[in-house]
């Protein structure tokens, strides 16, 4: 921790924190403008009942409803140099990194937390893009380096969730050097034999796709996710024509062959548990097979020493599971 | 005839009148000799004052100057035998980036680069230096065939950044870009890469993921063009001059970041100015470098090259 989130941001919080005002009950829907209760879409996971259009989430948010009972355990991510550069534009990037702590009251745009999915122990780094736009830093890329060795210290999946518009710019090339180093986390889950998963939310772009984002071993978008290198403005400028229906959306990058599926909110936990068994459990399940007396006379019902031998061997079933 | 930057026009009209003063007729009453040395003298001055303290904008143009050596320039003066190859063995042959066998300091070794052109013809041939996937894959495939037959890689960096295009998009570009930052990170050869003019992004970065990393004096290394920054950050792309100086994009400041490992000097006025002493001069530094690390095992360098990039980060500007 610094003197950012141990006292600044404590003190600026109490100044705005509102005691339990409730916020907006109703939340307009950013793909067909419809209002919908926040209740209602809060038990549809977000996604618009109206027309189905997948919100944004908050990191929180995702974690609650993809872990089972919504239960997880968070890391604090490693602490890191803050502001590198110097760095400042129309606003210092030291103030534009206080108020994203003030918004989210969160240490950046990533957090990296483990529990179980489908009973077993995954790993999970999720990107809020509430935080600077989601974007990559260092302390981005040093909290995902942590998330892959957790992975492997736990000989479990990694699971990530982008949401990012790209690299932060506020730290310069050092932020390009997350590229390499979230490449090399990568590598570690993977040469330890391990699952990696990543589930592209909208939107994912610029550097953060051009590294650990389209490296998964499977690759799942979100209905109606932007996913791409270059920003469509820019694609748009440069070629000076219309861009392609539905350009960059997780269903046109399915259709050219660079995701393995699309899935709804709704089917991605089941999805996700589904893929995770085929992998972690690549043997079929064990049977019981009753053995013949004459096989195991000692297990026989009629041995008095064995009067529990049957009950045993339920509790105890296999050693592959 | 040179093509002058807008900074350099004072040093455009003094090299003006001096062409002037020697087209003059030679029995005039001044000695037409000791004015041209004169003014020669003082142009000389002014370009050594004006490059020694160019500001991170100016050196953004030097990076971009058409005059600089490109890659082939390169490989003509420094690679023996070069021998390229193309395509990436999935779609297409991408000339924005050039690869290829040849011989360097008597070592065989795979030469892969950005090539931007150098007059219209060839810079729409090469695509301005900006590769598609094709280009990405093909120096994947390259540095992999490299590391079959225990070559050392040498990569020269010289884009504004990937091509942003449809096909491009479609043919998966980030995708590309990983994959090559990947294997990059992954051959058990040496792998050193020169920044020689505009290290632009991803782009870059597809190719510099390398054991060392040579820069020189006036080329650039950065996240985002200063004009992306600009309208991004400052929702005013002719803040491209600020962004620029925040950006931290230089060899010098790029040096303290421990981002690169040596910055190799251009001669007065920037490489545009004398191509062979440029070429001479990286020559000298990757030798010295290739050197430096081709006895290392294989498994040795690939493990030193991931903790060097695991290490950065770990301290910003003073």
């Amino acid at each position: 921790m610094n003197w950012l989130t141990n006292f600044v941001r404590p003190k600026i919080r109490a100044l705005v924190r509102k005691e339990d005002v409730p916020e907006n009950l109703w939340n307009k829907c950013p793909g067909c403008e419809e209002m919908i209760f926040h209740r209602e879409l809060a038990a549809n996971l977000y996604v618009c009942t109206h027309c189905g259009h997948h919100l944004r989430i908050s990191a929180e948010q995702r974690l609650k409803m993809t872990m089972d009972d919504g239960e997880y355990q968070c890391i604090e991510l490693p602490e890191t140099i803050v502001d590198p550069l110097k760095f400042r534009d129309r606003k210092r990037y030291t103030d534009r990194l206080k108020e994203a702590h003030n918004l989210t009251d969160m240490q950046d745009a990533l957090v990296v937390a483990h529990g179980k999915l489908g009973g077993i122990g995954v790993v999970m780094a999720v990107f809020d893009f509430r935080f600077l736009g989601g974007s990559m830093g260092i302390a981005v890329g040093e909290g995902f380096i942590a998330a892959a060795r957790l992975a492997v210290l736990q000989k479990a999946p990694l699971l990530v969730f982008p949401s990012s518009g790209g690299a932060r710019m506020q730290e310069g090339v050092l932020s390009l050097m997350q590229m390499p180093r979230t490449t090399i986390a990568v590598d570690e889950v993977k040469e330890a034999g391990l699952p990696y998963i990543v589930v592209l939310t909208d939107p994912t772009t610029g550097g953060v796709t051009a590294s650990f984002a389209m490296l998964g071993d499977i690759a799942i978008g979100e209905p109606g996710a932007i996913i791409g290198f270059a920003g469509a403005r820019v694609i748009g400028d440069t070629i000076r024509e219309k861009l392609p229906e539905g350009f960059q959306r997780a269903e046109y990058l399915l259709e050219h062959g660079m995701i393995d599926m699309v899935v709804p909110r709704k089917e991605l936990r089941d999805t996700l548990i589904r893929i995770l068994g085929l992998l972690r459990n690549p043997t079929p399940a064990a049977e019981i097979v009753p053995l013949t007396p004459s096989e195991a006379p000692h297990l026989a019902a009629g041995n008095p020493k064995n009067k529990n031998a049957g009950k045993k061997r339920e509790e105890n079933p296999t050693a592959d599971e | 005839m040179p093509t002058f930057l807008d900074f350099e026009k004072p040093i455009a009209e003094l090299e003006g009148k001096i062409e002037e003063l020697r087209h003059l007729d030679g029995d005039g009453e001044i000695n037409i000799a000791d004015e041209v040395s004169k003014l020669q003298t003082k142009a000389d001055r002014l370009l050594r004052q004006t490059y020694a303290k160019l500001t991170p904008w100016q050196r953004v143009q030097v990076a971009r100057h058409p005059d600089r050596p490109h890659f082939l320039d390169y490989a003509d003066v420094l690679i023996e035998n070069f021998t390229p190859l193309a395509g990436d063995r999935f779609f297409a042959e991408d000339n924005a980036i050039i690869g290829g066998l040849g011989r360097f300091c008597g070592y065989s070794a795979m030469v892969i680069g950005h090539e931007k052109g150098k007059d219209t013809e060839t810079r729409l041939h090469h695509n301005f230096g900006m590769a598609r996937p094709e280009g990405y894959r093909k120096a994947r495939r390259l540095m992999r065939l490299a590391e079959r037959f225990g070559l050392p890689i040498i990569t020269l960096v010289d884009t504004a950044g990937a091509y942003p295009g449809v096909g491009a998009e479609e043919r998966g570009q980030a995708e590309a870009i990983a994959r090559s930052i990947e294997v990059c990170l992954d051959v058990r050869v040496p792998l050193i890469s020169v920044i020689i003019g505009e290290g632009g992004s991803g782009g870059a970065i597809a190719l510099a993921a390398a054991d060392r990393v040579i820069m020189l004096e006036h080329a650039i290394y950065s996240v985002i063009s200063p004009e992306g920054c600009a309208s991004i950050l400052w929702r005013n792309g002719e803040e491209a001059i600020g962004a620029a100086e925040a950006l931290k994009l230089t060899a010098p400041d790029l040096l303290e970041l421990g981002i690169i490992d040596k910055v190799v000097a251009e001669p007065v006025g920037g490489a545009q100015r004398n191509k062979e002493a440029t070429i001479a001069a990286v020559g000298e530094a990757l030798e010295k470098v290739l050197r430096e690390i081709i006895g290392v095992e294989g498994g040795v360098l690939r493990a030193r090259r991931r903790e060097r990039f695991l290490e950065m980060g770990k301290k910003g500007l003073g």
